[in-house]
């Protein structure tokens, strides 16, 4: 791979170009999520408007078979998405990252057992357990699916993490730092955790894409929160009975989910290609 | 190879085992006791009771769990609280249309994939390859039931060449509607399969270009085309093995979510069903034999690829 990065000279814009329009895509994504907590053109409930409308100035995206205003479910499935990447990344980091850590400074039998631990913990069909987790509960809420698929996303975390952190620890600069009295927990946090957070932030990028995707899924099926919790994946289970007559309702929020995940993946792609210059022309 | 066979057979075994525990505590976490769900509203208590002892609910939890692993490896999956039929003829039967759609789907991703991402990585520096790896870079993106709809809005509704979904209700008996019906259902998978797919290839082939080895056999005077065909594609196989195991579940698990859009009845509708109608043995019957496909995939896979490259069988890295 490092021969390659010489082979061709050709490199950086096509990075910027990577880096930039993901962000031009999750940012608009995340203002619109924000700012549907402030304004939104419509209340959510509003049905003023006339049944599966053609987008129109009145109502930009449409509106839907109760005639309320998508473009303002599609903010709200913003919002939604957002929390749910944000969720499902975060309970997955802090339950990943941690056992990674474990598993990376724990004793060899440890080490084995946690790594197959986790691998078989990968094998796992999460979408399935996520389906039967959420359905236990009477009224499905968007914080168990969010806890469902974080959990569900912890063990790739957490191999990643420890693969990372072994790296880090085989180098001198770490056996420098213990010869010069520094503690372990002081280690972790002044020499492992930047060195490995780049990589990390990586992966973690990746994970809120499948996360997002995930509960889009659920939802599609039926199993995602009511609104005013509903996503994406809901308005899309609600437009499939309507798509001959109204289309774009079903276009436009596998439209917005699809620029999100993309844009996500973008963002990681040009992250990657930022930190790891041995990657940059992959 | 034997101590790898050995040592790959008892992961399985203790995966299909945490498999067990996670169904089993995730079931007794379902709301309400199975037996309620069974006798149905407005039932007696003396009903409840009679029905908690036929089920074995009223039973200590350490007592169940052993009931339950007993009936898993006799493969008794029990009966539907709903139809009352064996849950295991139903999801036979429910196989029936979920692994024909599966494997289906993963050839057909693979046929698109092998050559359109070795395409991307020899002509990467024209036009055509940077667009192919630029598609499977936006094809990874794309939702795969919204694929579905759109699919089903252009070649059904629009253009009435395929049926937008159901299937036959005789099945395999009525061959040609059956095919019909598996079309864009499977097109919807293997597409978005064929994306991901396409990245693993791309990536293997490029490595193989930069190789040394490639550079010797076309110093012994082997042509370009002649050296990556002898060397380069035993070579780039290596790697995308490696994710095929992973790739076949995903498309199962895709096929789950895609039955949906198409209202076909395989695995994922009757979990939906099992699902709503709180019909605890199929729920548990799809799950366990869902899980036990996905981590046999693994396995053979994982065996398959140490088949095929001797460096694995010999204890080496990749």
């Amino acid at each position: 791979m490092s021969t390659a990065s010489t082979a061709f000279p050709r490199r950086s814009k096509r990075i910027n170009i990577t880096f930039w329009l993901g962000l031009v895509l999750v940012g608009g994504i995340s203002l619109a999520g924000i700012l549907s907590l402030f304004w939104t053109p419509y209340a959510l409930s509003d049905m003023a408007g006339g049944r599966l409308e053609a987008p129109n100035a009145s109502h930009w995206a449409g509106t839907d078979r109760l005639g309320r205003d998508m473009f303002t479910q599609l903010m709200i499935g913003a919002r939604i998405a957002l929390i749910v990447g944000c969720g499902a990344v975060g309970i997955g980091a802090a339950i990943g990252v941690t056992t990674g850590l474990l598993a990376a400074f724990a004793t060899r039998f440890l080490d084995d057992a946690l790594a197959a631990f986790m691998d078989i913990l990968i094998a796992f069909p999460t979408l399935l357990v996520a389906m039967l987790v959420v359905a236990a509960r009477e009224e499905s809420s968007l914080g168990t699916a969010i806890l469902a698929l974080g959990i569900g996303v912890s063990p790739i975390i957490a191999r990643i993490t420890r693969i990372l952190t072994k790296q880090v620890l085989g180098q001198d600069y770490i056996i420098a730092a213990r010869v010069s009295g520094t503690s372990w927990g002081a280690i972790v946090f002044w020499h492992i955790l930047p060195n490995i957070v780049p990589f990390l932030a990586v992966n973690l990028a990746l994970q809120f894409g499948l996360a997002v995707m995930a509960e889009a899924s659920l939802s599609y099926l039926g199993l995602g929160a009511p609104p005013p919790n509903a996503s994406w994946g809901h308005m899309l289970h609600e437009a499939q009975g309507t798509v001959y007559t109204a289309p774009w309702g079903a276009i436009l929020p596998g439209l917005a989910l699809f620029a999100l995940v993309i844009g996500i993946n973008l963002l990681a792609d040009g992250l990657r290609d930022r930190f790891d210059p041995s990657r940059r022309d992959m | 190879m034997l101590a790898y066979m050995i040592r790959r057979l008892v992961i399985l075994l203790l995966s299909l085992f945490l498999a067990a525990i996670v169904l089993f505590v995730l079931l007794r976490l379902l709301p309400g006791d199975p037996a309620n769900a069974l006798v149905g509203v407005g039932a007696t208590p003396e009903q409840i009771a009679a029905a908690q002892a036929q089920l074995g609910s009223d039973q200590p939890l350490a007592a169940q769990f052993v009931k339950y692993l007993r009936d898993i490896v006799q493969l008794d999956l029990g009966n539907s609280f709903v139809s009352r039929a064996s849950v295991l003829d139903e999801i036979s039967r429910r196989l029936s249309v979920t692994l024909p759609l599966t494997l289906a789907s993963f050839v057909l991703a693979l046929l698109i994939a092998v050559p359109f991402g070795i395409l991307a990585a020899v002509k990467s520096d024209r036009w055509y390859g940077l667009l192919l790896s630029v598609v499977s870079q936006v094809g990874i993106a794309v939702p795969v039931f919204w694929l579905g709809i759109l699919l089903v809005y252009e070649f059904s509704l629009n253009l009435r060449w395929l049926p937008s979904g159901g299937f036959p209700l005789r099945g395999y008996a009525d061959p040609a509607r059956a095919v019909q019906s598996m079309i864009l259902p499977v097109l919807t998978i293997s597409i978005v399969m064929s994306a991901s797919l396409m990245r693993y290839v791309r990536a293997a082939t490029l490595e193989v270009l930069g190789s040394d080895f490639l550079r010797t056999a076309r110093a012994l005077g082997e042509s370009h085309t002649g050296a990556l065909m002898r060397h380069g594609i035993r070579n780039g196989a290596v790697p995308v093995i490696s994710v095929l195991g992973i790739e076949l579940s995903t498309a199962f698990l895709g096929a789950v979510v895609v039955e949906q859009v198409f209202s076909l009845p395989g695995m994922g509708s009757m979990l939906l069903l099992g699902i709503q109608q709180r019909d605890y043995p199929s729920i548990q019957g799809v799950l366990i034999v869902s899980t036990l496909l996905v981590l046999m995939t693994g396995f053979l896979a994982d065996l398959l690829q140490r088949v095929l490259d001797p460096r694995l069988r010999q204890g080496g890295k990749q």
